[in-house]
């Protein structure tokens, strides 16, 4: 009886979730495999089609269902992504999953400490914003995430490179290995992402700290930065959970470019090398496991709502959401309000 | 999804604004000062507006100039953006090189200006069919609901679970490199924020008396969208389209400096920053410079972005 509602709830989210990854597959295949004019020249490399052989074309057209009709086509892949076989890259003939595997650690590596470095803070930027009693203090605060979401990133990347490894001479530019070569790429990418954490969560906790509920405890002689600390940061660090998603796209989007800057190997580093080489299927896998991520980070998202917000646990009676409204309302809503 | 993010910020303006209007407004019920009461014409409106809001008129001067380097690039410069004088390369900004010159020894604000046109003309493009695609999607399904906004909004989430700039990446990689094909990469990365506002304002305005007044009295579909529902909604979707221009110019140089844009002697934002990668150890003026005219686009993009939006909101 208590569990049902999770279980419902789980499932829904698996359905959909399942559903997305469907899409994006579909979707992916539409863009990448129907748009090209010719694969076969991509395969064969572009400019020397001229020289392969009628045989070499046929041969390739076979290997890769090209002369099947598209629907047959769009079979065959589908099973075989079922089975998560997503094809061999053109330019390697590596599997594209055993390719994603291995350059995964390295990005893994590198999302975790630059997701750890915007959390510390942008948390620590939207607190002291909140707690300090000087209005300059707190404007300079309140405007530095317009600043560090204006910035590009690979711009930024570079910046840092000239500074801490050309004229400082800290930092080798090339071939840091562990964790002195992982500090610059860190710092790259948690900075767009600290600055929408610390913008999202200064927002969140203004407008918690006008709740009753502060006002209560304010009132009933809790100090305030306990206050601050405990109450109000639980409040609104939903709204940090309901970006989780995007965070994690930019993650992988900045990845993208912080890799390229920095020439790191990793999934992002893959993804920009798949694009010059026009490598369709490793591309493909790339997007379709980028929305993997997505939905999982969404799903695990959705079941921590009601650990952290009582309000939004399945089994309340309708009630007791008298007090419930949407803690993080949605872009529409923001923009019309 | 993403647009939540930075339209979070409006509360803190529209209240910074709000602290600003009430010290300016406060000493009104003084004798206004004779200085204050005879500036009138442009000026005094240009001053007034800067007092009031410093950073906005900046924003909008930054933005004047960029757009006016696009346009007429010619009239800001006289140097050939591509082609350069051998014998001057890698020199340091100085009065002759404001931005200092590059490895063929062109002029880097040279290069800036005549890049102005490519780089804001791509993300302008991009914007627009954003705009118009999304627009369009989410109207249809606000209006139709049911299954077509069923399967409008499976698609859109469909759109918004692979990071944007995968998104565009795979866009470039099938239509190929160009300007025009980034453009079309980033449009498709923003629709959903477009089609997500757009859909929400009409089921906001579907709902009113008054075009449920309309439909009673026989008007048509087309017509009550048209007429009744799009004057309406179509406002926030502007005042996102601002918002999303100055992430539009981010996306566009990221794919520019990826190599994914107009070949190499052309001068886009991204490829000019990317082009001095070469050189970080000797020539710091390449990389810094044409990246910092990005940051300040879009930091005055997205400060006239915000008051547009705290604009409608206060009205």
């Amino acid at each position: 009886m208590r569990i049902t509602p999770t279980a419902v709830l789980i499932l829904r989210r698996l359905g959909h979730g399942a559903i997305v990854l469907w899409a994006a597959y579909t979707l992916s295949f539409l863009v990448l495999f129907v748009l090209p004019g010719d694969p076969v020249a991509i395969i064969l490399g572009g400019a020397d089609q001229s020289t392969a052989t009628p045989e070499q074309i046929q041969a390739v057209r076979e290997e890769h269902h090209l002369d099947r009709p598209f629907l047959v086509q769009y079979a065959l892949a589908l099973s075989g992504a079922l089975r998560l076989d997503f094809g061999t890259s053109y330019a390697t003939g590596m599997p594209v999953v055993q390719a994603i595997v291995q350059s995964l650690p390295s990005t893994l590596g590198l999302a975790t400490a630059a997701l750890a470095l915007a959390v510390v803070g942008g948390t620590a930027l939207a607190i002291i914003a909140v707690r300090t009693q000087r209005p300059t203090l707190r404007n300079i605060l309140a405007g530095l995430p317009g600043l560090g979401v204006a910035m590009p990133t690979f711009w930024v990347g570079l910046l840092l490179l000239q500074v801490f490894s050309f004229r400082l001479g800290w930092i080798p530019a090339l071939g840091a290995d562990g964790f002195l070569g992982l500090v610059l790429p860190a710092i790259t990418l948690a900075l767009p992402l600290g600055a929408m954490i610390g913008q999202v969560l200064l927002t969140a906790l203004d407008r918690a700290w006008a709740e009753q509920f502060v006002t209560t405890f304010r009132a009933a002689g809790l100090a305030r930065t306990r206050l601050l600390l405990t109450h109000a940061l639980r409040v609104a660090s939903l709204s940090l959970l309901s970006i989780a998603g995007v965070l994690t796209g930019n993650l992988l989007s900045g990845a993208v470019v912080v890799e390229t800057v920095f020439t790191r190997n990793g999934l992002g580093r893959l993804a920009e090398s798949a694009v010059s080489s026009q490598d369709i299927p490793l591309v493909q896998g790339i997007v379709v496991f980028s929305a993997l991520v997505f939905v999982v980070v969404n799903l695990v998202t959705d079941l921590l709502y009601p650990l952290v917000d009582p309000r939004t646990r399945p089994a309340a009676r309708p009630s007791s959401r008298r007090t419930a409204r949407p803690v993080a309302p949605t872009a529409a809503q923001e923009v019309s309000a | 999804m993403s647009t939540s993010v930075r339209t979070s910020t409006t509360p803190t303006t529209t209240s910074a604004t709000a602290s600003v209007t009430a010290r300016t407004t406060t000493p009104s019920i003084l004798p206004v000062p004779a200085d204050r009461r005879t500036r009138n014409g442009i000026a005094g409106t240009v001053l007034r507006a800067f007092r009031r809001a410093p950073g906005l008129v900046l924003a909008a001067v930054v933005l004047t100039i960029v757009i006016a380097w696009a346009l007429v690039p010619d009239l800001f410069t006289e140097q050939d953006p591509l082609m350069g004088e051998p014998a001057d390369r890698l020199q340091a900004p100085s009065t002759a090189h404001l931005l200092g010159t590059d490895h063929l020894g062109r002029d880097v604000l040279s290069r800036v200006v005549h890049g102005a046109a490519a780089s804001l003309g791509t993300t302008a493009i991009a914007v627009l069919i954003a705009f118009g695609a999304g627009t369009l999607l989410g109207v249809v399904s606000g209006f139709l609901g049911r299954g077509v906004d069923a399967v409008v909004m499976r698609l859109i989430d469909v759109l918004q679970s692979i990071p944007g700039l995968l998104l565009s990446m795979s866009v470039v990689v099938a239509l190929g490199f160009g300007s025009v094909n980034i453009a079309l990469a980033v449009a498709l990365a923003s629709i959903p924020a477009f089609a997500r506002v757009a859909r929400g304002e009409v089921l906001r305005w579907r709902s009113t008396l008054f075009v449920e007044a309309a439909r009673l009295s026989g008007i048509r579909t087309p017509e009550i969208i048209g007429r009744h529902v799009l004057p309406h909604a179509v406002a926030p979707v502007f005042a996102l389209a601002a918002l999303e221009f100055g992430s539009a110019i981010l996306a566009v140089s990221a794919l520019s400096f990826l190599g994914y844009g107009a070949p190499p002697p052309q001068p886009e934002w991204g490829l000019l920053v990317s082009e001095g990668r070469d050189f970080l150890a000797s020539a710091w003026w390449l990389t810094t410079l044409p990246g910092l005219v990005i940051a300040g686009v879009v930091l005055s993009v997205n400060r006239i972005a915000r008051s547009i939006g705290s604009g409608r909101r206060l009205s």
